[in-house]
């Protein structure tokens, strides 16, 4: 080989090395810059309410006093409520794809149709929501006994848990079948059971993992729109229990964007986006520290 | 073994070159059966933005103006306040809105902005009760059931006022929009109107803070949740209700009479004096065949047509296309089951399109 050659090969190395650099700080450059034009627009809302905008309930267009409690609160708990669901089926799902049922038909046959669930468009589940699992919950409520709307808080939150399943699934049954098979085979030589080996070893060992899966997951969750408002019912008022109507920061957003006239409106429904970015940040922020300790003692 | 690698390596550098001349030709054909459509290959067309409301009308009126005179006019549906910021902004040659500008939305405007209606249209009351029966409201009552004050279709003010319909004891579920729209305007105008509780703790706006109910979005979505939900009542436009066969409750008017909605009650809601730049809410109207809840629908334009150096024959299409739409275009109108102008309002209709200049001088012939 030549000097020249590699010369040359040096010299693309680095303008290859530059173009990588470029668009990783491109990403940073405009994740600063969402933050700041949503900061910016929310100024006008942030001056009027302040503080006030967290604890206040109240969402009135027509007197112009704006508080995102209701949406906050509705938020937390649809995202919360769908996670606790969706969780023992996404374990389920990635032990079984990952210890009992690595190979075979059976395994990608269950492996793509649990990945083909993302890849459904967020409006079809709406409309499945709508026709389908809104009716189920009416009679279900009926029999309940409370207010037998059919939309709300919980039947949102069940949307959701299906939507996240794969998100926390696919991450799961990644982590679980790359634990060493000799500490498996370590506790089998031992006298464990499978289950003994799954409680004991597997869920300890790919434990980081899973988490990692679930944070996702509840990235998904908190920013849904579409399916969520189309099953939630869309009331402004804080909810009295999880079978009420309610509204999350995602959907008034939707809803409300397009019709929003007056200064303070606009910039309240845009801080309502820069409250669902920082909560977002923060729930993520939180779930790294959460992984990176838990693998620390792994 | 190297040259194996390097063979596989070309061929597959092959195959990805022969992907990528491919998928070129796909596009390079779409682009070329794309290009005549775009702007730029045509004469004048005129571009608008705004009320949803008026669409399928707007839309019928657009294509047959095409087959007339061959000027293209685009209209995008994308609700009142989107037309009225759009046409603020200059980047639209007319804006559509349910809602008059209020004096506040007009000193925003760089220019003075003119209104000219197209047609009425009203907002009713469906309901999803068992036969479907055939309901009366006093305006009481709609101000009661969206307070959240009757909770059953049992109660005895609703029974009063309906003797001959057996009412079930089940709760009522009130349902509202959820995305700001005109018609949401229109409907807690006509509240705030008829019921001083509703005028002080809801007020009337686009979108307001409703005291009970749930929310869907567009016509649509409240239609549907109120055909899914026994019990429940919502409010819709007219056209939407008639299109999909929906029961539809006549509401008693100012001069004490129930109104069945329709276009020709729409219409007579407007059978009142108007004002000379025809911005008033008809809404607990004092027309006694009127339907109280009913509504002008507006087109927006700029008084002065020479800005963002328009050319004059722009403005004169547009002026044409207004006068069009206010005389031989109502026609459409009752077919599509909106309301037609009144004569005097398109007399009015007729003055403000006349005071449209370019430049200072008056366009109209």
């Amino acid at each position: 080989m030549g000097s020249a050659q590699r010369v040359s090969a040096q010299g693309g190395e680095g303008v290859f090395q530059k173009t990588l650099l470029l668009s990783a700080l491109a990403i940073v450059v405009l994740l600063a810059a969402i933050f700041l034009s949503l900061f910016l627009h929310s100024v006008p809302s942030l001056r009027d309410f302040g503080f006030s905008f967290l604890v206040n309930k109240t969402w009135n267009p027509v007197s112009r006093e704006f508080g995102a409690l209701s949406f906050l609160v509705g938020t937390l708990l649809t995202s919360c409520l769908s996670l606790i669901i969706c969780l023992p089926f996404s374990l389920a799902i990635s032990i079984f794809l990952g210890e009992y049922c690595i190979e075979g038909l059976l395994s990608s046959f269950l492996k793509n149709v649990t990945e083909l669930l993302a890849g459904i468009p967020s409006v079809i589940y709406g409309f499945w929501g709508l026709f389908v699992l809104v009716p189920v919950m009416r009679k279900l409520e009926m029999k309940l006994g409370v207010a037998p709307y059919g939309v709300g808080i919980i039947t949102a939150s069940l949307i959701l848990s299906v939507m996240i399943v794969p998100y926390a699934a696919s991450i799961a049954r990644e982590v679980i079948s790359l634990v060493p098979s000799d500490i498996k085979e370590a506790a089998y030589s031992l006298g464990a059971t499978k289950q003994e080996v799954i409680t004991r070893i597997i869920l300890p060992y790919a434990r980081s993992g899973i988490l990692a899966g679930i944070l996702l997951a509840l990235g998904r969750a908190l920013g849904e729109t579409m399916a969520v408002t189309m099953v939630i019912g869309n009331s402004n008022l804080l909810p009295q229990s999880i079978f009420s109507p309610g509204n999350t920061m995602a959907s008034v957003i939707a809803n409300e964007f397009t019709e929003a006239t007056g200064r303070i409106y606009l910039s309240s429904l845009i801080e309502i986006g820069l409250l669902l970015f920082l909560v977002t940040t923060v729930i993520n922020i939180i779930g790294k520290m959460i992984i990176s300790r838990v693998s620390v003692e792994a | 073994m190297v040259v194996t690698l390097r063979a596989r390596k070309l061929r597959r550098g092959g195959r990805i070159r022969w992907a990528m001349k491919s998928i070129f030709a796909v596009l390079s054909v779409i682009i070329s059966l794309l290009l005549p459509s775009l702007p730029w290959a045509r004469g004048v067309e005129l571009l608008g933005a705004g009320a949803t409301f008026p669409y399928p009308l707007y839309s019928k009126m657009f294509y047959e103006y095409w087959q007339l005179t061959g000027v293209k006019v685009n209209y995008q549906a994308i609700g009142s306040g989107g037309g009225i910021r759009q046409l603020v902004n200059m980047t639209v040659d007319f804006g559509g809105s349910d809602a008059f500008m209020s004096d506040e939305e007009f000193a925003k405007a760089p220019a003075k902005i003119l209104h000219i209606p197209t047609c009425l249209g009203a907002v009713v009351l469906s309901y999803n009760l068992p036969g479907d029966p055939k309901l009366k409201f006093t305006p009481e009552l709609v101000a009661s059931i969206f307070l959240g004050k009757i909770a059953r279709w049992s109660d005895e003010k609703i029974a009063k006022v309906n003797p001959e319909v057996n009412l079930p004891n089940i709760p009522i579920a009130v349902v509202h929009r959820s995305d700001g729209s005109g018609t949401t305007f229109v409907f807690t105008d006509y509240v705030s109107k008829v019921n001083p509780e509703w005028k002080s703790k809801v007020g009337r706006g686009k979108a307001v803070n409703w005291p009970v109910g749930l929310g869907a979005k567009g016509n649509p979505g409240v239609a549907g949740l109120i055909k899914q939900l026994p019990g429940a009542i919502g409010y819709i436009e007219l056209v939407y209700a008639l299109q999909n066969r929906m029961p539809v409750a006549s509401i008693r008017n100012k001069k004490a009479r129930f109104v069945q909605p329709g276009a020709a009650s729409t219409r007579s809601a407007a059978d009142i004096p108007l004002p000379g730049d025809t911005r008033i809410s008809l809404t607990d109207t004092d027309a006694p065949e009127g339907y109280p809840i009913s509504s002008f629908t507006w087109l927006l334009v700029y008084q002065e047509q020479a800005y963002k150096k328009r050319s004059m024959e722009k403005a004169r299409e547009l002026v044409k296309l207004l006068w069009w739409m206010t005389h031989e275009a109502q026609r459409y109108a009752g077919e599509l089951h909106y309301g037609g102008l009144p004569e005097e309002a398109v007399e009015k209709a007729e003055k403000v399109v006349r005071s449209i200049t370019y430049n200072g001088t008056l366009i109209h012939k």
